[in-house]
């Protein structure tokens, strides 16, 4: 027991008091990824971040774990942030990050694994069926406020914002050359299923979300509807061929050169052999 | 304590033994909370030295990214969805509790009880699941946008009403038994007794509910978080959409570095505060009359 409190004091600086048992469990996991073995690969992989990559990391775990029996791959959320902070606190073997790598990130190895598109969804009774870039900064900095200022019917618009410090937010804001400040909302929301579902649950709402979440919600039947952007249809088609304008690599990244079972992961990962679950989860495949 | 010291002789190491475990265990629950708020200062040090704590009262907004960090609105905003859901849940609570004791038949009484028992086991991303699916809409369908601190305030009523229920109806059931039969034998009517007599013996039980469910809707944070919008302003309206502190913590933190998360942790310092100044005010208020 006091062991594992002299664990918990090294550890505690970047992680938040609720998640100390889990801190615990990552402590040892990381310590056992360095005992791989020459011919059989054995151990456990710890990998945190962006809440949109994680789901296909996970999938591409599971099939790695059916490859290597004794490989162990643990996936939990928390955003791009947590992925570089962890992985440079070496909280974790992998971090993930689902946006381009940033100046002050250049100390870390990243490796693209596929794209993704953020797009507008609006409700599917929406008789709107575009909005040029300009619309779109009026809506969301209020100087439109109701439908009729683009074509709808009279109704007010409900803003769907992202909570600061989300990549899909920074990646908006990029677009659009705003500031956070600017931006007039009516709600902000955490991650992407629940904008998809206060969009589906409000007529008059407009919101931004990864493509292929919205995608994958409106083939099973939730009210949506995905917006063009710059004139471009928003679908993994088109962010696959690079046209679509609002689109971002996903990465996933360590602190050291990767060796051993780490590097055995990215190299399936960025492998033709998960082409097919990239494209289950609505994202793009890079083309190599 | 001191029952225990006077005890007899030959139990006296047993005793002794007991008494320390107790003092043990108590210092432990003790320690855990200075802990917690040590840790919490430590952790929003590094911004409130750098920053100071009247900024978090004076900025113009909260977007911590560009600077700025203004807490007042999710502290009114909490103020309100707490107070409102207090407000309409305290008298349905106690009065639901008077019902199931002295209104309802006993064959209605008891599925009735299990019923809000089971109400309070619910856990809360459930409540805040329905409250955005089905309440959410409906308050949008009135009046735009539909996230709003009416939602919080529903939800959270519903949330908190089988706590104030529950803590009423073990109150009520404490209630002497001859104080009922000595109400009943003047000849009092039904409801004279409960307000006459039944209310003021409870009221030490009552008070109590009043505090845990005002806890529970301070601390709220699952629920509230998927039905209020989580839009930062001070609410001019019922239909206006807030962000509560702990919506504020949770929506956040796991993308927070740096000064950012360190303000998190300044709202978890407010949050702290406002509990503090509860247990403070429910000291007052009994002041030794509803204990002793």
């Amino acid at each position: 027991m006091f062991r594992c409190f002299g664990v918990y004091w090294e550890k505690i600086d970047g992680l938040l008091f609720a998640f100390l048992l889990l801190a615990l469990l990552e402590a040892q996991g990381s310590a056992m990824a360095q005992t791989t073995g020459s011919d059989q690969l054995a151990g456990k992989l710890v990998i945190t971040g962006s809440s949109t990559v994680a789901p296909l990391i996970a999938e591409i775990g599971k099939r790695f774990e059916r490859l290597y029996s004794k490989v162990r791959v643990d996936v939990q959320t928390g955003g791009s942030s947590r992925g570089v902070a962890d992985a440079r606190q070496g909280l974790a073997d992998i971090g993930m990050v689902s946006r381009a790598m940033k100046d002050e990130e250049k100390d870390l190895h990243a490796f693209p694994v596929a794209r993704d598109g953020v797009g507008f969804i609006l409700h599917k009774e929406n008789p709107v069926q575009s909005l040029t870039d300009e619309q779109v900064i009026a809506i969301y900095t209020g100087k439109i406020t109701n439908w009729t200022g683009v074509g709808g019917k009279d109704a007010p618009i409900t803003v769907v914002n992202k909570a600061e410090g989300r990549s899909t937010l920074e990646l908006f804001l990029h677009y659009f050359q705003l500031k956070n400040t600017d931006v007039k909302s009516q709600v902000v929301i955490g991650d992407n299923e629940q904008g998809v579902k206060t969009v589906a649950g409000n007529r008059n709402a407009i919101g931004y979300v990864s493509i292929g979440t919205a995608e994958y919600d409106e083939s099973q039947g939730v009210p949506i509807k995905l917006l063009p952007v710059g004139e471009v249809a928003a679908s993994t088609e088109t962010v696959r061929n690079g046209t679509f304008p609002l689109s971002r690599p996903l990465h996933i990244i360590t602190r050291t050169p990767p060796v051993g079972l780490t590097k055995a992961f990215i190299d399936f990962a960025q492998s033709k052999a998960v082409h097919d679950i990239i494209t289950q989860q609505y994202f793009v495949p890079l083309v190599d | 304590m001191t029952s225990l010291h006077s005890n007899t002789s030959f139990h006296w190491s047993i005793d002794e033994l007991l008494c320390w475990l107790l003092r043990g265990l108590a210092a432990i629950a003790g320690t855990i909370v200075l802990f917690i708020v040590i840790f919490l200062i430590m952790e929003a040090l590094p911004v409130l030295r750098h920053v100071g704590l009247p900024r978090f009262f004076s900025d113009p907004s909260w977007h911590p990214a560009e600077g700025f960090y203004n807490l007042t609105p999710m502290l009114w905003g909490t103020l309100f969805a707490m107070g409102g859901s207090v407000l309409i849940a305290t008298p349905l609570g106690i009065l639901s509790a008077v019902f199931c004791h002295y209104y309802a038949p006993l064959a209605l009484a008891r599925p009735y009880r299990r019923l809000i028992e089971l109400l309070a086991g619910i856990p809360s991303v459930v409540y805040g699941f329905w409250g955005l699916v089905v309440l959410v809409p409906l308050i949008g369908e009135i009046h735009p946008p539909g996230p709003s601190l009416l939602a919080g305030i529903l939800i959270l009523t519903i949330m908190i009403l089988p706590t104030i229920a529950l803590m009423a109806d073990a109150g009520l059931a404490n209630v002497p038994q001859q104080y009922i039969r000595g109400a009943a034998a003047l000849g009092l009517p039904r409801w004279a007794t409960i307000r006459g007599v039944v209310f003021p013996a409870a009221k030490s039980g009552l008070f109590t509910g009043v505090i845990l469910e005002t806890g529970r809707a301070i601390g709220e944070t699952m629920a509230i978080l998927m039905v209020c919008g989580n839009v930062v302003q001070t609410p001019s309206s019922l239909f206006d959409p807030i962000r509560t502190l702990t919506a504020n913590i949770a929506l956040e933190m796991a993308y927070a570095l740096g000064d950012h998360r360190a303000a998190l942790f300044v709202s978890g310092l407010v949050l702290m505060a406002m509990i503090i100044a509860l247990a403070i005010a429910a000291e007052w208020i009994s002041r030794g009359r509803i204990y002793g």
